[in-house]
């Protein structure tokens, strides 16, 4: 039962007032792209043991879609921010390499 | 014999009686009692059977580790199965029944298992029972599952009602010893929120028993203190009856609360969910004491040593007149000295161990109990009781020094700190040599959502045996929770302090004599209601199950409704010894919550009847209630399936429905449409994106049919689109999809073109929609009286709409039908809606005007050869297979799903296309999802199945059956007859022709 | 090997049980193998199992990270049925399930294989029609299945609440010969099948490097050192993300939990296994005694093997309407496992971009009916090179093409 701190509306929100939005920074392939573009657009989620940017939204809350740093073995959120941006905050990957040294960092 | 001691009994009012009945027996107990003290009071020491060979069983616990003690409780919708009578707080009436055994508890022909007991050993059933294959199911399987299952099934519906309780706390305190206490005491002064929960209905735990100190006085004296001390702080809550059910991740947990199973005549709900977010958990849960591995060790009589000492002390109850103890610790000493001051008889305390010359063992000694040392029990005598036990020695192999008659047997094998609330969401444990027992690892605990430990191990629970260090220990972790969680202490206010007599090490013995032979190996019961003995767990280990889950699965060690609560450190002491490895490194298997088993009832909380699921309700709910309503569910929602009438078949009414809206007037509840308003500068642009065909070059007032795919390509949603204003539109979707929709487009709006200025409402509710439809429907609305709006076709044409007054009420006509029909679709304020109705019944009398369902709706689109989601579509279609081709855009460079649609697959000609099918004789109607087949048999042997039936029913308005259905190649077929076996003799020939049946040209609609 | 019997063990009990052999020996890994497998759960034990039965490839290894059956084959809730619509589906479960009833002799080893009957409930008239589909499909498949009516449903489940009042049960379909086997029972019989043709199944393993020269795999890097082989099979369900990194290509998958729960046991009041999909719950009640109850999935990934509580209590919420009398029933466990989603939800079978790997995944939540069929497809795959006939539509080439084998369209969307 996951808490997540909503970036918009700053409540600490549960899960069950949450919806789960999978892998973030997506690019969206459209309908020029290459077959191999889309099969990854579309397929190729990212499915990491360990550090994993997702998509969430606040749907039983302000409705807002926000991403969220997670460690998908031990559920520990490194942070939350909103979905607007292309790459996670430079002071999130920070934290993130301070508490998992091992991590390989953000890619795109 | 076991019985009611003239004193003793903390927790029992000997001044109020209470009357009871065991398999209809009627005895008596006192307010106070568990079940399981008024048993033994009664002598009624045998109280069970096990689930394998039957055995007679008694009491063996005072706790909720017991796992023999089982009953049925309670009659008709109270009736329950499996209650540990250890855990039954006794009540006046209370009725209750012993489990597996037929006839009766004292003879039961289960118990041939027994003697059978050589040829039943672990797995046995893996072996055998093979041959003839059929007997598995019919034979073997049937007898087996006849003789497990303990308790019966209820069968009546629930009498009792439940509910969810909902707390955020910053500490949360599992455990009402003096652990707990302390920890709350420390947490509390700090104005920390806590919530201390103890699962029995009195607080100080075992201290109370074991004679503990606390500032040099009684520890009941300081238990009061503070019970009042909590009471008196504002910021501190605390809930006897309430167990610590589970811990999960970021500090969630349930408590179980037990409000009325002790006094079922009270009002209210019978359980109660705490579900609880604590920013930090403090478990002082106490520990377990472990039986020894003896033969004989399940005959009833034979109990856990604290156990005695509790029903004799708490309940003045003595389990025997002669009780021997057996031990491989001094703690067992206690239960010795208090039963010989209550002046029973203790013939002698068998001590494993090669001295015993502590401070109990010698006060033991000078209470002239005989101590035998480096001895163990060979086996006990007796069947359904103890009548004596044989001393051996514990270095051999079991041949008898001496018999010792008794008729109780008082055993310890150590405690085992309680870990479960610690372990559930990943605690790890370590292995502590010197106390023979596992303990929570402070430096790996459970992590909670920022990473550090969110579970406090405090007390006993973290393995701190002794009163002062537990005490100590509890203060210290009540401190720091409060301080983790943001509530730092005071300077000063230091521990209480507790005092207990001082104990010696234990010598850990996992069999006993430690050289026992098989025929005592194989009389030695490790997991009592499950029947694992010691040389089960020997038998797996040499079959090679070594790793511990294997063990525990091919013997079922530990999968008792005690899940291993006793059993599971003698299983791996056993399972280590065999496999010649050390205890850390066979490992344990994992905890699971909940502690101890909490009723579905209580999980399920209010949400039962009409609050599972809610039904949503339109404006015209409560007129389709009282008008016949047949209902169908849709989504959330219900809709009249149809409105039957006097003396009518489903059937009838549909197609009365039909023919009436075809020749008259109809009218149709359609507020379940999903209605959305997109609004803003970029509003038609990311129409364009989300709707196949182009929505951005629409005019104002009028309307456009529009489908949406998702990115691969699949149809899911269809409705027509209307331009309200310059930057604004109103999106209609399906009764089902007005959420998602709604979510999709946000999801994008919010994901991808963020930089979008567009707003979305989603306005379903806001709005009752009604069609009223059928040639005479512009007549209908003309007699309402119209203001403001020219409902002429030339003023409001087809795929137009118009905003005024009808009836008085300001409405907004939409000219859209999906029926085909002269139709207006109105919405009106969710609030006119039930006015507006009954104005179209009032003014459509005289026109013949009939409510319709959802079915003559489906008929009557199906007529049309309108495809309907869900039916026509399943998630795998594209709109390319429908035909849909004039409603996909070809001019816009991209929109949601394009691509998708550009793959090999989707482009393959020979992909399932809809067409319109015509059975051979027009009487004969397909079967809903008939399958056509061609040519001869696949290669693995199934029919060529070429495609379904999406939709069929009998036109009453074309008096013959209609079909769509998707086909392989279809567009192709045009005029071939298909093949659908629809029954094993069966075959209907049908024409693939154009799907649209009626009025191809759309003269009735566009009047 | 010594054969199971009722005489078996008759004869040793009266040596006290001495003389049992090892179920599969203790095996330490070879230099080189002709074929090693990763992952000894259901699937992959089956597909060495069958390689040496149906193909005489014998030089087998089978690693394991953990303990055999110790992921999701220990951790389901043990149906069996194949009334799958879409062909390729039916297909391969159906072949499992007629494999499941004689595999206890094949075996040796009971592994209790219960025939008893699995309903699936249509609660709205959508799902009748879906139901309807599947019937239809069924019948022309070579599948035993047929639509009920409610009556026919109360007959065979007398527990169940048919007036349910938010969502009436209106039909089911009825699968007779779909049941229930022993889960472990499963793992443990092709374990020691496979140790008796003289496979090598290393415990305690864990996979760290795939090698391949030439864009053929060559080998595995492991906790227990380095091992050769020609061909490569992974069958690691939720974990294949993982080796496919190692391999260099990647998956359309993601793992996340499921949960299942157990009540306490009581008497037999539930012969057959009924599965109410509108509602969200499954429920069978096992050979001693315990209701088994399957409930819903998290949306998040998830390694842990835990889920979240409001999933157990929607179902618990579910089932209780369903079966009124389970109200005061206990739950005695709740346990989650992590399983694979695909993007159509259909498993994958087949070859890799990298030469002679195979792979063997995604089966998602219903995975354990599968495995006889699963073994048996991907055995005869990684002996010829080429995906068989069960195998063919489940290749990873069909998402690149948009070719799902899409099993939810019979439950369908709400219109």
């Amino acid at each position: 039962m996951l808490i997540l701190t909503c970036p918009y509306c700053g409540i600490d929100a549960d899960e069950t007032d949450l919806a789960p939005g999978g892998e973030a920074h997506v690019t969206r392939h459209g309908a020029d792209a290459s077959d191999d573009d889309f099969e990854a657009y579309l397929f190729h989620k990212r499915n990491p043991r360990g550090v994993h940017f997702e998509r969430w939204r606040h749907v039983y809350g302000c409705g807002k879609w926000f991403h969220a740093a997670r460690d998908t073995m031990t559920l520990e959120v490194f942070g939350t921010y909103p979905a607007q941006t292309l790459v996670p905050p430079k002071t999130l990957q920070t934290k993130i390499k301070k508490k998992r040294p091992d991590w390989k960092g953000f890619k795109k | 014999m076991s019985t009611r001691l003239a004193d003793h009994g903390r927790l029992i009012d000997r001044t109020k009686a209470v009357e009871f009945t065991f398999n209809g027996k009627r005895l008596k107990g006192f307010q106070g009692d568990t079940l399981a003290s008024a048993l033994l009071a009664n002598d009624q020491l045998l109280v069970g059977r096990s689930f394998k060979y039957h055995r007679p069983r008694g009491i063996v616990a005072a706790g909720p580790e017991e796992p023999n003690a089982l009953v049925g409780l309670g009659l008709g919708g109270r009736f329950e199965p499996n209650q540990r009578v250890t855990t039954t707080e006794l009540f006046d009436g209370l009725s209750a029944r012993s489990q597996n055994h037929w006839p009766s508890l004292e003879f039961d022909i289960g118990a041939v298992n027994k003697m059978m007991s050589r040829f039943f050993p672990a797995g046995f059933y893996y072996k055998t029972f093979m041959f003839p294959r059929a007997a598995w199911k019919h034979l073997f399987e049937p007898v087996i599952r006849g003789a497990a299952g303990l308790g019966k099934a209820p069968s009546a519906r629930d009498a009792d009602r439940y509910e969810y309780f909902y707390a955020h706390v910053d500490v949360l305190i599992v455990g009402g010893g003096i652990a707990g206490l302390a920890a709350a005491l420390a947490a509390g002064k700090t104005g920390a929120k806590v919530l201390l929960v103890e699962q029995t209905a009195d607080w100080g735990g075992r201290a109370l028993v074991d004679g503990v100190e606390i500032d040099v006085k009684p520890a009941a004296e300081w238990v009061a203190k503070t019970l009042k001390a909590l009471n008196s702080m504002e910021n501190v809550s605390i809930r006897t009856r309430t167990m610590g059910a589970g811990v999960y991740d970021h500090g969630y947990a349930l408590a179980y609360e037990r409000l009325s199973d002790h006094a079922p005549e009270t009002t209210g709900p019978r359980h109660r969910l705490w579900r609880i977010r604590a920013a930090r958990i403090v478990t002082a849960t106490g520990a377990i004491e472990r039986p020894l591995s003896f033969a004989g060790n399940d005959i009833p009589g034979v109990m856990l040593a604290g156990a005695v000492r509790d029903y004799a002390l708490n309940y003045g109850v003595s389990v025997g007149d002669r009780t021997v103890v057996v031990t491989n610790n001094d703690d067992a000493y206690l239960t010795a000295i208090a039963l010989a001051r209550a002046g029973l008889n203790v013939p002698a305390i068998i001590d494993a161990r090669s001295k015993a010359t502590g401070e109990l063992p010698e006060k033991a000694r000078k209470l002239g109990i005989r101590v035998e040392t480096g001895k163990a029990i060979g086996k006990v005598i007796g069947s359904k009781r103890v009548q004596a036990v044989t001393l051996a020695a514990q270095a051999g192999e079991g041949a008898t020094l001496e018999e010792i008659k008794c008729d109780a047997v008082a055993m310890s094998g150590g405690w085992s700190p309680v870990v479960h609330l610690w372990s559930h969401c990943g605690g790890k444990l370590n292995w502590d040599e010197d106390q023979a027992m596992f303990r929570p690892d402070p430096a790996r605990p459970p992590l909670g959502k920022d990473g550090s430990g969110f579970v406090i191990a405090a007390g006993t629970a973290n393995g701190h045996l002794a009163a002062a260090p537990a005490m100590m220990d509890a203060y210290a972790a009540g401190k720091r929770a409060a301080a983790e969680a943001g509530h730092k202490a005071a300077e000063g206010g230091a521990a209480p302090v507790a005092k207990s007599e001082s104990q010696d090490r234990i010598e850990p013995v996992w069999l006993m004599p430690q050289g026992a032979a098989y025929k005592l190996r194989a009389k030695t019961w490790l997991d009592f209601q499950n029947d694992v003995k010691v040389s089960d767990v020997q038998l797996a280990a040499l079959e090679g199950y070594e790793s511990v889950e294997h063990t525990k699965r091919y013997t079922t060690l530990g999968m008792a409704s005690d899940q291993g609560k006793l059993s599971n450190i003698n299983g791996l002491g056993i399972l280590a010894h065999s496999l010649n490895a050390e205890i850390p490194a066979v490992g344990t298997t994992t905890f699971r919550p909940p502690y101890h088993p909490i009723s579905f009832g209580a999980i399920a909380g209010e949400a039962r009847g009409g609050l599972f699921k809610p039904v949503r309700q339109t404006p015209l709910h409560d007129w389709h209630q009282k008008n016949g309503a047949h209902w169908e569910p849709v989504a959330d929602w219900r809709r009249p399936y149809c409105y039957q009438r006097d003396g009518e078949i489903v059937k009838q009414a549909v197609t009365r429905e039909i023919l009436n809206t075809r020749q008259n007037v109809g009218l149709l509840d359609a507020s379940t449409l999903g209605k959305i308003i997109v609004k803003g500068p970029d509003a038609g642009r990311f129409l364009d994106m989300l709707y196949t065909n182009m929505m951005s070059n629409l005019g104002i007032g009028k309307c456009r049919y529009g489908l949406m795919c998702n990115e691969n390509g699949f149809l899911f949603d269809d409705g027509v689109v209307a331009r309200l204003t310059d930057d604004s539109f109103l999106c209609h979707t399906t009764s089902g999809g007005a959420d998602r929709v709604h979510a999709w487009m946000e999801e994008w709006l919010q994901t991808e073109w963020w930089d979008w200025k567009v707003y979305t409402a989603n306005v379903t509710e806001q709005y009752a929609q009604i069609g009223i439809v059928g040639p005479k429907a512009r007549q209908v609305l003309e007699a309402m009286g119209v203001k403001g709006i020219d409902l002429s076709a030339e003023k409001l044409p087809f795929m137009t709409f118009a905003e005024g007054s009808i009836a008085g009420i300001q409405a907004r006509p939409y000219r859209i039908s999906f029926s085909g029909e002269l139709s207006f679709e109105v919405a009106v304020a969710a609030s006119e809606g039930r006015a507006f109705w009954d104005a179209a019944l009032e003014a459509g009398r005289e026109f013949g005007i009939q409510p319709y369902g959802t079915e003559a709706l489906h008929v009557m689109r199906a007529e049309k050869g309108f495809i309907m989601i869900g039916d026509e579509t399943d998630g795998t279609v594209i709109p390319q297979d429908l035909g849909l081709h004039w409603a996909i855009s070809r001019k816009k460079a991209d929109f949601l799903g394009k691509r998708a649609q550009l793959r090999s697959y989707m482009q393959d000609p020979d992909r399932k296309q809809l067409v319109g099918l015509k059975t051979e004789d027009p009487e004969v109607v397909l079967p809903d999802a008939a399958h056509a087949v061609e040519g001869p048999k696949r290669e693995n042997g199934m029919e060529n199945i070429i495609g379904h039936v999406t939709s069929t029913y009998y036109s009453p308005t074309l008096g013959h059956s209609i079909a769509m259905g998707l086909i392989k190649g279809g567009s192709r077929r045009m005029g071939e007859v298909l093949e659908f076996p629809v029954a094993k003799d069966r075959v209907i020939r049908a024409t693939v022709v154009d799907p649209v049946f009626l009025d191809k040209e759309g003269i009735r609609q566009d009047v | 090997m010594k054969r199971y019997s009722a005489f078996a063990i008759a004869r040793e009990a009266l040596r006290h049980h001495t003389g049992w052999q090892r179920a599969w020996r203790s095996a330490q890994p070879k230099k080189a193998y002709d074929v090693i497998i990763v992952g000894a759960g259901g699937h992959g034990l089956a597909t060495a199992y069958y390689l040496g039965k149906n193909h005489g490839i014998r030089n087998v290894a089978i690693i394991e990270k953990g303990w055999l059956g110790g992921g999701n084959t220990g951790r389901n809730t043990t149906i069996i049925r194949s009334n799958y619509l879409q062909d390729e589906s039916a297909a391969i479960y159906e072949k499992a399930r007629s494999l499941y009833e004689t595999l206890s002799q094949d075996l040796n080893y009971n592994i209790m294989f219960s025939p008893r009957g699995v309903l699936m409930l249509a609660q709205t008239e959508h799902e009748i029609r879906g139901y309807r589909r599947t019937e239809h499909a069924n019948r022309l498949q070579g599948v035993e299945t047929r639509f009920i009516s409610p009556a026919e449903v109360k007959k065979i489940v007398p527990i169940i609440e048919l007036s349910g009042p938010r969502y009436p049960v209106l039909g089911a379909l009825w699968q007779p010969r779909g049941g229930t086997a022993r889960h472990d029972a499963v793992a443990w019989g092709y374990a020691r099948a496979c140790s008796d043709m003289g496979m090598d199944i290393i415990q305690q393993c864990e996979v760290t490097g795939i090698s391949q020269k030439n864009g053929v795999v060559s080998g595995v890097s492991t906790t227990k050192g380095d091992i050769a082989c020609n061909k490569l099979g992974l069958v690691v369900a939720g974990h294949s993300g993982v080796l496919a990194d190692m391999a260099g290509f990647r998956l359309p998958i993601e793992s996340v939990a499921l949960q299942a729960l157990v009540s306490e046991p009581i008497k037999p009041c539930m012969d057959v296994v009924v599965m109410a999909n509108t509602v969200h719950g499954y429920m069978s009640q096992s050979d001693k005694g315990e209701m088994v109850i399957g409930g819903g999935a998290d949306g998040f990934n998830n390694y842990t093997q835990r889920g979240s509580f409001h999933h157990i209590e929607e179902t618990v919420r579910a089932l209780i309407e369903t079966f009124p009398m389970i109200s005061r029933l206990k739950m005695l466990r709740q346990w989650g496992g992590i399983v694979d989603m695909t993007g159509d939800r259909s498993p994958i079978i087949g070859k890799t971009p990298l030469n002679n790997c195979f792979i063997n995944c995604g089966w998602g939540t219903g995975g354990f009916k599968a495995i006889p069929g699963s073994g048996w497809s991907m055995a005869a795959t990684m002996a010829t090179g080429e995906p068989d006939s069960l195998a063919a539509g489940f290749g990873l080439e069909r998402f690149r093409e948009g070719r799902f084998i899409d099993e939810s369209v019979a439950a369908g969307v709400a219109h």
